[in-house]
C-alpha cells in the first residue's frame, strides 16, 4: 500500500507501543461510546442473568444473586473496532468462569451467543468466555457502571474489539456451532482480536 | 440481505473543498469500487514511511449512482487523520479506503423512516436524501436535522431544497426562532415512518433518542450512528 504524502503520524507513543494494537490510538482519559440502538432504562429488579443451552444445567441469576457470588476484577486496557483503545481501566463483576461452572457447559459446547436486553447479539468461541479472560461487570472504577456504557451490567472481554462486550447482557447460550451475531451480520469479524486487525469478516 | 463490503483498495482525490473553516469535501475515484447502500462508510487510512498507520471511519455523501465517492469530514481538535484531510491533503493525492462497510444504519429505500441528525452527523442522510430524490422516494424519507447555525450545518442548502425540517439552536432561521426541535414539531414527520435513523454525537443521538420516542416513534425501531472523540 502506497506511503501517504506528508503523512508522519503525530499520535504514537513508544512508550505504550507495546500495548496499542496495530491501527488503533490511545483515547487518554476518554471514553467514546458506541451504541446500535436506543440506551435501555434497565430494571435491576427485573433484571436476570442466564447460562443455558448446551449446559448440564441452564442456571439464571437475579441481580442480588449475581453480587453474591464470589467477586472479581479486571485491570487493564480495553480496544474498539473504531480504532480508539483505553489504557489501565478497572472493571469489576464476577468472572464469567463461575457462571459456566455452575451450569456445566457439555462437551459440545464450543461457541457463545451472547444476549443482550435490547436484542443486541454477538456470538464468541467458548475458549475466549474461559480462564479469567471474561466477566459480567456492574463496576467501572470504583462506581457504578454508567448506563450510556452498558450499565447496569455488561459483558467484558477485554482481549477482544469491545463490541463482543455486549451491553446490557442478560444470557449466555451456549453453541456448537458457530452463528453471526448482530454486528458479525453486518460485516464485522466473528472472533475480532485486536492484535490480528480482526475488525472485518474476511480479515485473517 | 448482507449488505455490500469492500476490501482495501486505493481512491485518488478528484475534487477537494472546504465549504466552511471546520469541514472538507473530498471526492474520491476508487478503485475496484464496490457500489454501497446510503448510510453505509469508508475507513480511510494514512500511512507515514516508517510504515506507521492511522485510520478513521467516515461516512459516505453520495448516492451509490455517483461515479466519485464523496466524504465530508469535520476537523477535530488534535485530529490525527481529520487535520491531515484538512490540511495537508490535495487534488491527486492517493489515500488507502476500505468500503462500503456497515449493514445496520443503511436506508434502501423500503421502510418509511425518519432521521434526525446533528451536525456533522448529517453525511449519511445526505446520502439517502440524494439516493430518495434520484428514485423518487422522498415520501418515504423525511429529515430533520439540528445544529448550532447554518454554517455549522453541511449541506445545508441542500438539505432545505429536499424539505428537511432545520432546527437551529443559536440563530433564528426564517420565521422559526433558535431552538432545539420540539416533539411537537416533529409529530407529522414521524407519523407513518416505520424506523427512525439517529446521527450524531453521543450527546445528540441520547437526546435524539428521547425526542422521537417523545414524537410517537416506538424505540425498538430506532437505528442510532453515533460518534465520539475520535480524530
Amino acid at each position: 500500500m502506497p506511503i501517504t504524502r506528508g503523512f508522519l503520524g503525530k499520535r504514537r507513543g513508544p512508550e505504550r507501543a507495546d500495548r496499542l494494537p496495530p491501527g488503533q490510538y490511545d483515547t487518554g482519559s476518554s471514553w467514546p461510546t458506541l451504541t446500535a440502538e436506543a440506551t435501555p432504562n434497565l430494571d435491576v429488579e427485573k433484571w436476570t442473568m442466564s447460562v443455558d443451552g448446551l449446559v448440564e444445567t441452564p442456571r439464571t441469576w437475579s441481580w442480588r444473586e449475581l453480587h453474591a457470588l464470589p467477586g472479581s476484577t479486571y485491570f487493564g486496557d480495553i480496544h474498539c473496532v473504531t480504532t480508539w483503545s483505553k489504557f489501565d481501566v478497572t472493571f469489576a463483576g464476577v468472572s464469567v468462569d463461575t457462571l459456566l461452572e455452575a451450569a456445566g457447559p457439555l462437551p459440545e459446547a464450543a461457541y457463545v451467543m451472547a444476549h443482550s436486553t435490547t436484542g443486541y447479539t454477538t456470538n464468541l468461541p467458548l475458549a475466549d468466555l474461559t480462564g479469567g479472560k471474561a466477566w459480567v461487570v456492574w463496576d467501572y472504577d470504583g462506581k457504578p457502571l454508567p448506563r450510556g456504557h452498558g450499565g447496569p451490567v455488561r459483558l467484558l472481554v477485554p482481549h477482544l474489539y469491545f463490541w463482543k462486550s455486549a451491553k446490557w447482557v442478560t444470557r449466555l447460550e451456549l453453541m456448537d456451532r458457530d452463528r453471526p451475531g448482530f454486528w458479525e451480520q453486518n460485516g464485522y469479524h466473528d472472533r475480532g482480536d485486536p492484535w490480528l486487525e480482526q475488525r472485518y469478516q474476511g480479515d485473517p | 440481505m448482507a449488505a455490500p463490503a469492500g476490501d482495501w483498495t486505493t481512491g485518488t482525490i478528484i475534487e477537494l473543498d472546504h465549504p466552511t473553516e471546520r469541514l472538507v469535501r473530498l471526492r474520491f475515484h476508487v478503485e475496484d469500487r464496490v457500489d454501497h447502500l446510503p448510510g453505509q462508510h469508508y475507513v480511510v487510512r494514512l500511512r507515514a514511511p516508517d510504515d506507521y498507520t492511522a485510520q478513521r471511519s467516515y461516512s459516505i455523501a453520495s448516492d451509490p449512482d455517483d461515479p466519485l465517492l464523496e466524504l465530508m469530514v469535520e476537523c477535530l481538535p488534535d485530529g490525527e487523520v481529520s487535520g491531515f484531510l484538512h490540511d495537508v491533503a490535495e487534488v491527486g493525492d492517493t489515500l488507502e479506503l476500505r468500503g462500503p462497510i456497515g449493514g445496520w444504519f443503511v436506508w434502501e429505500g423500503d421502510v418509511p423512516a425518519v432521521c434526525v441528525a446533528g451536525g456533522s452527523g448529517v453525511v449519511p442522510v445526505v446520502a439517502m436524501t440524494r439516493y430518495a430524490r434520484r428514485l423518487g422516494l422522498q415520501d418515504k424519507l423525511k429529515v430533520v436535522v439540528v445544529a448550532r447555525t447554518w454554517e455549522d450545518l453541511p449541506y445545508a442548502a441542500e438539505l432545505q431544497r429536499y424539505g428537511a425540517f432545520i432546527a437551529l439552536t443559536r440563530e433564528n432561521l426564517g420565521g422559526r426562532v433558535a431552538a432545539p426541535p420540539y416533539p411537537d414539531e416533529l409529530r407529522d414527520l414521524v407519523a407513518g415512518a416505520e424506523r427512525g435513523y439517529i446521527c450524531g454525537s453521543v450527546g445528540f443521538a441520547s437526546y435524539a433518542t428521547r425526542l422521537l420516542e417523545d414524537a410517537g416513534l416506538a424505540s425498538d425501531t430506532i437505528r442510532v450512528e453515533q460518534f465520539g472523540e475520535t480524530g
